[in-house]
């Protein structure tokens, strides 16, 4: 069978489906490659660098869709695009079904199988082809980037001979993966970082990455992100009104407001209001990752930069992932390459498109001339329900001295028990035995007593060593034997040598092994 | 040879034997320490054969020659994943040693006990000091052969099926007779009455019917423990052999058999204890076999078990900059030593911190792994104990755990309800990524689900651990 991509047609659009690295892997998996002329060329990817990969390059859209069965796709497809699919063929492109009705519908009536890349569910079996997160994470990336060229300052602060520069504030709103991610850039370029989100669960993955989490005075219930799948949900008025006051508090001391807040199926929330922008330092910058939903910023322009009043500068860009063509054409193509694996169980180069698997199921829009969005909720939860541990408290200095001192108390009391019970029991034996064995067995408890101490400092490491020479010297019976086998009994003499004769294995046998062990332990 | 120096010689003896063993704290010395051993070993035997009680030294010289010869072949003959078998069956001589010492100071017992006055000053050897025995001390004899012929007798069975699990000659899993340990406790209070018999002057049969008992004792006791219990017992047989040497040291009045008996004796029961400690069992639960039973459901594990080839798990080597490997069993089977170890290497040469964690349990022997490793020429400071690693796994980008499940597994944390929860275990979760190359999916010797196996950051890598990390060598870079 033959995937293939053409060429984007959206105007601005630099991003390409299929790169070498990709098709190399395709092809391992038993497909052929076919590439438009020039698809790659906007992301850095010359034809030559295809043929070079075993991919065939067709001038042609129509000539790519007459040989394709499969074709791979960035943007969702125009319908002129639409109408060269048939039953027989499958397609893979981001999609927006929910905002693509009629798009959905004539790729129905074609019969085609649609995956649309923006629906796979996010649970861990599916994190390889999250198209939506391979993205997000440039936006957020390119999104610093682009603050800071259009920011006049330094990021990180700086003492020099010329003077002290203060570092520059960035405050991220929505921590998600475009979110953390831009958090992440900011903090290594040197800004000080403020990062909020509705989800107080994530305040732990904002301080791990070294920004601060903006915390709200709000004793309402908060938000648990398990029970919408990871993805934020609308907040009570009363939650926003709060929300506001603190941004309102901060706005004047930020230099960078970069905001994500997306949620599901809605129009971007608008938290960063017009009097904010006009409370920010002339020169700052606002990016607004959410504008192609409207913006969560009041002055946002969706694919402008624009200059307010005071001099703020609010980017509007809809394409970030798209300014970084190279590097979101690769991983796109990564997250095609793992669903058509999912796609092919066989590796032999056969679809097999199975609607019971939950991962390939969610992500399907259209399915054998039958709308089949949305789909039914997922068979395993996306992130386990959050379960609320109880922190142990770190004791105090007092508590931990108290039980420092009644674990030594524990520990006299043992050993002195210990002691008084040995004492009692050597008293009673010595009451009955004659003193021959009592000598023998006074040796006999000291060196149980020397034998303990001397173990117990005993490498961990070494203890099969320790196994090996104590066998050896266990061997010391051989002395018993010695001594008999000079008796006038014959059978006493008989069984004597071969008690000589075994104990010697053992002694020579367990010194030699242990020798042998021991020179094998090397320092490197 | 005067008395006076057959004394001094085994004092020295003595503490040569305690410094070879306290020589063992550290892996330089312990080269040195084992030569302490040697001396020792070596004196003690000159002075006794060179000594006024040793009779027929042809024989003697001979079967020593012998021995000597025997032993050296199998010591250099082992391989190293084989030392927990050798240790058992070097276990099981001394344990019949035992028992033919005790049979012979019971004949000889008999024997002088027939003699009269003018005759028994003429002995010499071992009768001449049976010969000088009061009553009461004879009485003490008495218990002291028999002590000595139960525990060594007890030794060698238990040592000889231990050895046979081991080297996979009988089936590694728990099995009793029916009665299970009704049949133990039986035959012990049988040998308690023969004991009470042959201290009333009963003659020879309690003794050997005695042994008999004490042989199922060691048989049956050792058959109804699993393979994976085997540090506990192979420990546990160590002390007995001890012990036996310490009863007949009592048997002959010689200081030097008690005080290495009692060295011997107290490292095994030491051993026994850290390794139960290291599992979080008691002691009789691991000799009774079996597993505690569990208070309640065990905790439902969410998630599936992901597969990953090696490509996978080269790429990710390549782009660790640490990584901890946890061996286990499993890798002892495999053989898959030395491919880790070059596995090692290559990764060591690329710059990369790379470690290995070891659980007191894993394998079959205390200390197992280190030895294992040591062969295959991995230095010994990147070898590390679970306490000493357990602290950094969490800034670990890779862990590799190879053959081992049940020392690696959460649920000892995190589900009260676990037959191991409170087992102290390698907290290998805490890494960035886990990989875990094993044979299939099952649960390990415990028949516990781990939970590991299920958890996001963990990839299965499935397949023979020798030829799956061997596939990964050509692929690191």
């Amino acid at each position: 069978m033959f995937i293939g991509s053409p060429a984007e047609r959206w105007q601005g659009e630099q991003r390409v489906a299929l790169t070498p690295d990709s098709a190399a892997h395709l092809q391992k998996l038993g497909y052929g490659c076919i590439i438009e002329a020039g698809a790659g060329q906007r992301a850095g990817f010359s034809d030559d660098a295809y043929r070079a990969a075993g991919v065939t390059v067709v001038d042609t859209a129509a000539a790519l869709f007459e040989r394709c069965d499969v074709v791979t796709k960035v943007r969702p497809p125009e319908p002129a695009e639409i109408e060269r699919l048939s039953a027989d063929k499958t397609l893979i492109s981001f999609f927006y079904p929910a905002q693509n009705g009629a798009l959905l519908e004539q790729a129905r009536a074609t019969g085609a199988n649609v995956i649309a890349m923006d629906m796979v569910p996010r649970i861990s079996r599916a994190q390889k082809m999250d198209a939506l997160s391979s993205m997000a994470n440039i936006a957020g990336y390119r999104a610093v980037i682009e603050a800071g060229n259009n920011f006049g300052r330094f990021f990180t602060g700086q003492i020099t001979a010329a003077g002290k520069v203060p570092p520059a504030r960035v405050l991220v709103i929505g921590a998600g993966v475009a979110g953390l991610a831009a958090t992440g850039v900011a903090v290594s370029l040197g800004a000080k970082t403020y990062a909020f989100d509705v989800r107080p669960e994530v305040a732990e993955q904002i301080e791990s990455m070294g920004a601060e989490f903006v915390y709200l005075d709000f004793d309402g219930g908060v938000q648990d992100g398990a029970a919408t799948g990871g993805y934020a949900a609308p907040s009570s008025p009363e939650f926003r009104e709060t929300q506001l006051e603190k941004f309102h508090e901060l706005a004047p001391g930020i230099d960078i407001v970069i905001t994500t807040a997306l949620i599901s199926g809605r129009d971007a929330p608008k938290l960063w209001l017009a009097d904010m922008v006009a409370a920010m330092k002339p020169g700052s910058v606002v990016i607004d990752l959410a504008a192609e939903r409207g913006g969560n910023c009041d002055l946002t322009v969706p694919e402008q930069r624009i200059v307010s009043d005071n001099g703020v500068i609010i980017i509007g860009y809809t394409d970030f992932p798209s300014r970084m063509a190279a590097q979101a054409s690769t991983l796109y193509a990564t997250n095609i390459r793992h669903m058509l694996a999912d796609l092919t169980p066989g590796k032999d180069g056969a679809i097999v498109h199975n609607m019971e698997d939950d991962v390939i199921r969610g992500a399907t829009v259209a399915f054998d001339g039958a709308v089949t969005w949305p789909p039914p909720p997922p068979k395993i939860a996306a992130i386990a329900a959050q379960m609320r541990q109880e922190k142990a408290k770190d004791p105090t200095p007092e508590e931990r001295r108290a039980r420092d001192a009644a674990a030594f108390r524990g520990q006299t009391r043992n050993q002195i028990g210990l002691l008084a019970v040995g004492t009692a029991l050597l008293l009673i034996v010595g009451a009955v035995a004659p003193p021959a064995f009592m000598s023998h067995f006074i040796v006999f408890v000291l060196a149980c007593f020397v034998g303990f101490q001397v173990i117990w400092n005993v490498s961990h490491s070494l203890h099969t060593p320790l196994m090996a020479v104590t066998n050896a010297v266990s061997g010391i019976v051989i002395l018993g034997a010695l001594l008999q086998i000079g008796s006038g009994n014959w059978l006493v003499v008989t069984l004597a040598a071969v008690s000589v004769l075994i104990t010697t294995v053992n002694i020579v046998g367990g010194f030699l092994v242990t020798r042998r062990m021991l020179a094998m332990f090397q320092k490197s | 040879m005067t008395i006076g120096l057959i004394s001094a010689a085994c004092i020295a003896a003595g503490i040569l034997f305690i410094l070879s063993l306290g020589g063992l704290s550290g892996q330089e010395c312990a080269k040195r320490a084992v030569w302490y051993g040697i001396a020792g070993m070596a004196l003690a035997v000159a002075a006794t054969v060179f000594g006024p009680d040793t009779g027929n030294r042809f024989i003697v010289l001979a079967m020593i020659a012998g021995g000597a010869v025997l032993g050296h072949l199998i010591a250099a003959r082992v391989q190293m994943t084989e030392m927990p078998q050798l240790v058992a069956a070097l276990h099981s001589f001394v344990g019949l040693a035992a028992v033919f010492i005790g049979f012979n100071a019971h004949i000889e017992a008999v024997y002088v006990a027939g003699l009269n006055e003018a005759e028994r000053t003429a002995l010499s050897g071992f009768a001449a000091i049976l010969a000088h025995k009061a009553p009461v001390e004879l009485v003490i004899l008495k218990v002291e052969v028999f002590l000595g012929i139960f525990i060594g007798a007890a030794t060698f069975t238990g040592s000889i099926v231990a050895f046979g699990k081991l080297a996979g000659k009988v089936d590694g899993k728990a099995r009793k007779l029916p009665g299970g340990h009704v049949l133990n406790a039986g035959a012990l209070l049988l040998s308690l009455l023969l004991l009470a018999l042959y201290i009333n002057g009963a003659g020879a049969w309690p003794l050997i019917l005695m042994t008999c008992a004490a042989f199922f004792i060691g048989y049956h006791l050792i058959m109804g423990i699993g393979g994976a219990d085997m540090p506990v017992v192979v420990s546990m047989l160590n002390s007995y052999s001890g012990w036996a040497a310490a009863a007949i040291g009592f048997t002959f009045g010689n200081d030097l058999l008690i005080v290495t008996g009692a060295l011997v004796g107290s490292s095994g029961a030491i051993l026994s204890y850290i390794m139960c400690k290291a599992m979080n069992r008691s002691f009789v639960s691991v000799i009774l076999g079996g597993f505690g039973a569990t208070t309640g459901p065990a905790m439902e594990i969410i998630g599936e078990q992901i597969a990953i080839d090696a490509d996978g798990v080269a790429a990710a080597l390549n782009d660790a900059d640490s990584v901890v490997i946890v061996p286990g069993y499993g890798m002892a089977v495999a053989q898959a030593q030395q491919s880790v170890s070059e596995l090692t290497r290559k990764l060591r040469a690329a710059g990369k911190t790379v470690r290995f964690a070891i659980h007191p349990v894993a394998g079959r022997l205390p200390g197992h792994m280190n030895v294992l490793l040591a062969e295959a020429k991995v230095p010994y400071d990147i070898v590390l104990e679970m306490d000493e690693i357990n602290e950094d796994f969490h800034e670990t980008d890779v862990v590799i755990v190879i053959g081992s499940n049940d020392i690696v597994n959460p649920a000892a944390q995190d589900d009260p309800n676990s037959p191991i929860a409170g087992m102290p275990v390698l907290e290998v979760w805490k890494a960035k990524q886990v990989f875990v190359s094993k044979r299939g999916q099952g649960t390990g010797y415990s028949g516990i689900e781990n939970p590991l196996f299920y958890k996001d950051n963990t990839r299965m890598f499935y397949g023979d651990a020798k030829e799956s990390v061997g596939r990964l060598l050509s692929r690191v870079a």
